[in-house]
């Protein structure tokens, strides 16, 4: 049962105390777009794209508490805008060739540069940091040139396979996620770890070896539908 | 020192000496920031192997710690020079001729910014704003200071430190003999212009305390809330209100912490209270204790103020002899508190009170998900009151001489007296103690800087002002500010001063967030362009309106002010840009340089272009 | 399919056309053709200029619409873009590699060294794990053009005016997209059609 309610784009959301913008959210059918937030890990707030406004104020809404009453504004132009411009950044701050990448279709920031109605990245200069390729574990690569910085392979090692194989480094526009350890390959991490299983990198960063492009073009995750879809359908089933 | 003597690896037995640091701080993870300072003097870099054993012993995971030592500026991943200079490239530097001084230590030392001599011996490199702008261009040799410095002075202390002298004999042959206070003062001017009648005025010891001890933490609460007291770190939070908070939450621990990390380009005015007004500051924080409830305080240092480290320990020693800290206060059962000195290690963003927190909790300076907030819940989960140093003084002033004769100075809204501090292009700059309600016009004809062209409020996170609007007023709801005042003179370049304020922003972001992470980088490019000449009208629509994202999406007051320095002088100095902005010629984008792109392929091929070497045919 | 409301009114003055393919694979001239019969409907509309569908090298006189395939990766890339920046009113990037520097640009990240040029044709030509190049030259005809120091998407050299994405972009949207910039309806892209693979 919900404690109280509040509104999202004008529709009347239940929630409970404790819970965040963004869960109460999804379990009334309202998708909220987001790219470093995942179902069943901690909330981070660092990609911004959850931006909402509550109440007149700008807020990342996988961390702002729910409030009775809350008026927030989720997909109005303005704040679709502004995230676009956050998706638009990332493509920008990596090496994010979709033609050759095995996460093509399945990539969350693609789709999410679809949803935003992202056509041309190109409004901004490319960064094209030069970032390693670590293939040195049996079973698992990581190709950082797409990272996307989310965190959510560092949380899901952290908090639900109890190891730590990823952390960040750095600071600033060099701050990046790296392996705990020289390489992947002196780390303790297995393939059947759920930071490597495919819903928890967004992009084509962490790859799984000997199972690429299994899937055919027209069939994978987004070419059946937009990101979020799930979410909504909730709502209008 | 033996360890860590020959660059690239740590010296045998390394652990033992590495265990024992962690030792030092019963291996507490919390303390890693101090564990990692002292593996940095010790061995002066931070090797993966030390890492290692600092993660066995604190429990941690390897890439843990690793992303603490990666995140601070003054901890190296790489071997550093028994010595290392960093010279402080703040804008007001370059001005007073930082470009000559730097040149003179290259050759004297031979080597350039950011390397290492062969044998060890020292480390040239820049770091932003250390705090010493009104003496400016200045550096830190290792843990000391030296300022005004000039390529003549910098030959003779190259030759010092060459012939074997320690930084600390280029301060005075009698260092050692010398008090901290002594050695401070020697260091670094206090250039104090202005006393006013709170901070720098006389002041009667601790009786700020004696009367706190009479009232209930209630009343001294209500004395802070009607005196009118606002945050004097930038943000203006009334400081009563954030106490209250603190106090009203139930909680087994309660903390006091002073910010100290004074990192805002231009500011120095904490310095000169953390020299000469220590006593009044942690009579502040003991005031505080009392209010909120708090045994325990931390005073948050900024590394580059490790010159101040010994004269604020002997305080805290002092106060704990004479029974002004510790169990027991003034004799008051039950008023226990007591304060630990954290040292930064060279990141603005610590200044933020969230990533203070965290880099007090020995976490990178990430700022921490607000909500909750500090006061229900800081450092380590407990509630936490985070106060500017200048705030903490102010708070004992009140309670010595009431509310009411704080309130009835200044202005509405704008109580008591602010800290100006004053730098760039003025014969006076230095410190001027002022109520607020000044006009910005006022203060410069105070420090000699009347023929002004632009002016810094605020540092960068502030704004540029122009001449026309000189007279508005220092106050909260005008030109509110944290106190620094930077002067530039007609000569200076606005574009200039801007791309390295945003260059300082894209060096001191943490990264957490897309938005300050990335969109500084590209703002700074975009004003490199306007430099460049290679701007397009369109070019000023496109920074306004990256700029309005950043600060609409970022997740802390960094990311919400650095635009400032553009969007400030857009407005105020509109013809700068504009004059630098022309439409492309033919639609054909000047920034692609074809001369630079075919110029490596010309030298490997070894020959011309049929297309644009226009001479190839004839 | 696209609404037959959206087909081109053969009314109007023809459009002319020019298409080049620049660093680019041919994917999306080969994608032109996926219009199938509406080439028909859309001809009614265009007749086409230079472009290696009419085998017509050089501009014979001024075009409304200039359609680019591919990035620049050399001199002449550079040369033919200009070009077509000069001699077309609007300009339309074709694909991902005319947007963003596509496949040719992975070379872009792969820099680490002062001479990344070097390091690259040397790593294509013989050094690389599975080069069998018995000569050990790097080719170096003066006829071919001197490579750019990086792969530069269209925008970095021209100002474009329309680019439509995709590897490549399927003969729907490019039918679609022209269609309607023909006819002044084009309000931008059907968030189901945008794909960048």
């Amino acid at each position: 049962m919900s404690d109280f309610t509040f509104t999202i784009d004008e529709i009347e959301i239940p929630a409970k105390e404790g819970q965040t913008i963004m869960e109460a959210a999804d379990a009334a059918g309202v998708y909220i777009p987001r790219l470093c937030d995942h179902e069943g890990l901690r909330h981070q707030g660092g990609c911004r794209v959850c931006t909402v406004k509550a109440a007149g104020r700008s807020v990342s809404a996988c961390t702002q508490p729910a409030e009775p009453g809350l008026a927030v504004e989720n997909e109005t132009p303005h704040i679709n805008k502004l995230r676009r411009d956050l998706v638009e950044m990332l493509f920008h701050e990596g090496n994010h060739l979709c033609p050759i990448c095995e996460a093509s279709g399945n990539c969350e920031l693609q789709a999410m540069a679809y949803r935003l109605d992202m056509t041309e990245p190109t409004r901004f200069p490319y960064l094209e940091p030069c970032r390693p390729v670590d293939a040195s574990h049996p079973d698992i690569a990581l190709d950082t040139n797409r990272c996307i910085s989310c965190g959510r392979c560092i949380r899901a090692s952290q908090d639900v396979d109890q190891k730590g194989v990823f952390g960040y480094v750095g600071r600033g526009i060099h701050r990046h996620v790296a392996a705990n350890g020289p390489d992947l390959a002196h780390t303790d991490a297995e393939i059947t770890d759920f930071a490597i299983s495919d819903e928890v990198c967004p992009v084509g960063c962490i790859i799984r070896k000997r199972v690429g492009f299994v899937t055919p073009i027209g069939e994978r995750e987004f070419d059946k539908g937009l990101i979020g879809r799930k979410i909504s359908e909730k709502r209008n089933a | 020192m033996t360890a860590g003597e020959t660059a690239g690896a740590p010296a045998s037995g390394y652990q033992d000496q590495v265990a024992q640091i962690c030792d030092s701080y019963d291996n507490d993870p919390h303390r890693m920031l101090d564990i990692l300072r002292d593996v940095q003097d010790r061995f002066r870099w931070i090797a993966r192997e030390t890492m290692q054993t600092v993660a066995e012993k604190t429990g941690l995971t390897q890439i843990a710690v690793e992303g603490v030592a990666s995140f601070y500026a003054f901890l190296s991943l790489a071997p550093k020079g028994r010595i290392t200079i960093r010279l402080c490239d703040d804008i007001v530097d370059q001005f007073a001729g930082l470009p000559e001084v730097t040149e003179s230590f290259e050759k004297a030392l031979g080597i350039g910014i950011g390397e290492t001599t062969s044998d060890g011996g020292f480390s040239l490199e820049y770091t932003p704003c250390i705090g010493m702008c009104d003496q400016a261009p200045a550096a830190m040799i290792n843990d000391v200071i030296v300022t005004n410095l000039t390529p003549e002075k910098t030959r003779a202390l190259v030759a010092a430190l060459k012939s074997g002298k320690r930084p600390e004999d280029l301060i005075s042959p009698d260092f050692d003999d010398l008090t901290p206070h002594q050695r401070a003062v020697t260091m670094v001017e206090n250039n104090i212009r202005h006393a006013g009648a709170v901070l720098l005025g006389p002041a009667a010891p601790d009786a700020g305390l004696k009367n706190a001890l009479d009232l209930t933490p209630s009343r001294i609460i209500k004395e802070l809330e009607d005196s009118g007291l606002r945050g004097c770190g930038g943000a203006g939070f009334p400081t009563g209100r954030k106490w209250r908070f603190a106090a009203e939450t139930e909680a087994e621990r309660r903390f006091v912490i002073c910010n100290a990390d004074e990192g805002e380009p231009g500011t120095f005015k904490d310095r000169v209270l953390l020299t000469e007004r220590p006593h009044l500051l942690i009579e502040g924080m003991t005031i505080a204790a009392r209010a909120v409830g708090a045994r325990e305080g931390l005073l948050y240092l900024r590394g580059e103020y490790i010159y101040l480290r010994d004269l604020l320990e002997e305080v805290l020693a002092d106060r704990r002899a004479r029974g002004l800290l510790g169990d027991g206060i003034m004799g008051v059962d039950g008023f226990d508190f007591d304060i630990r000195l954290q040292l930064g290690a060279g990141a603005y963003i610590c200044g933020e009170e969230g990533a203070l927190i965290s880099s007090c909790e020995g976490l990178p300076g990430e700022p921490k998900t607000r909500p909750p907030f500090p006061v229900t819940r800081g450092y380590l989960g407990f509630p936490t009151v985070v106060n500017n140093v200048e705030t903490l003084c102010h708070a004992a002033r009140i309670l010595d001489r009431g509310s009411k004769w704080f309130f009835d100075m200044g202005t509405e809204g704008s109580h008591g007296t602010k800290l100006f501090s004053v730098s760039g292009d003025c014969l006076n700059p230095g410190i001027y103690e002022l109520p607020y309600g000044l006009s910005l016009k006022e203060l410069l004809e105070m420090a000699g800087g009347e023929d002004a062209a632009a002016v810094l409020v605020g540092g960068p996170s502030g704004a540029m002002i122009a001449r026309d609007t000189f007279d508005r007023k220092l106050t909260f709801d005008d030109l509110a500010t944290g106190g620094a005042i930077t002067v530039f003179s007609k000569d200076r370049n606005v574009l200039e001063i801007v791309e390295y304020y945003m260059s300082f922003f894209v060096h001191e972001s943490c990264g957490y967030c897309t938005p300050c992470r990335v969109g500084n980088v590209l703002l700074q490019k975009a004003v490199a362009k306007f430099r460049e000449g290679l701007a397009n009208p369109e070019d000023i629509a496109y920074l306004k309106d990256l700029s309005g994202t950043i600060i609409e999406t970022s997740r802390c007051g960094l990311g919400m002010t650095s635009p400032n320095p553009i969007l400030s002088t857009l407005e105020n100095f509109p013809l700068v840009y504009s004059a630098m902005a022309k439409p492309s010629k033919d639609r054909i984008r000047d920034t692609f340089d074809i001369q630079s792109a075919i110029d490596g392929a010309r030298k490997l091929a070894k020959r011309r272009s049929y297309v644009f070497d226009r001479d190839f045919s004839q | 399919m696209p609404d037959s409301q959206d087909a081109p009114a053969a009314d109007l003055p023809k459009a002319r056309i020019a298409t080049a393919s620049l660093a680019g694979c041919f994917g999306c001239h080969m994608a032109i053709l996926d219009i199938d019969e509406r080439l028909i409907d859309l001809m009614a509309l265009v007749e086409f200029d230079r472009s290696p569908l009419t085998d017509i090298k050089k501009f014979t006189k001024r075009c409304d619409i200039g359609i680019i395939e591919g990035g620049c990766c050399n001199e002449e890339n550079v040369h033919v873009l200009q070009d077509f920046r000069e001699n077309c009113d609007i300009l339309i990037g074709l694909g991902q590699c005319a947007i963003m520097g596509g496949l040719p640009a992975m070379r872009n990240a792969i820099m680490h060294s002062d001479e990344p040029l070097r390091e690259c044709l040397e790593e294509a030509y013989i050094t690389g794990r599975y080069i069998r190049n018995k000569t050990h030259n790097i080719p170096n005809d003066p006829a071919l053009p001197l490579l750019l120091d990086k792969v530069y998407a269209c925008s970095e050299v021209v100002e474009m005016d329309y680019q439509i994405p995709g590897c490549a972009p399927t003969g729907d949207v490019i039918f679609e997209t022209l269609s309607k910039l023909l006819t002044g309806k084009f309000r931008g892209f059907e968030r189901e059609t945008i794909k960048f693979d």
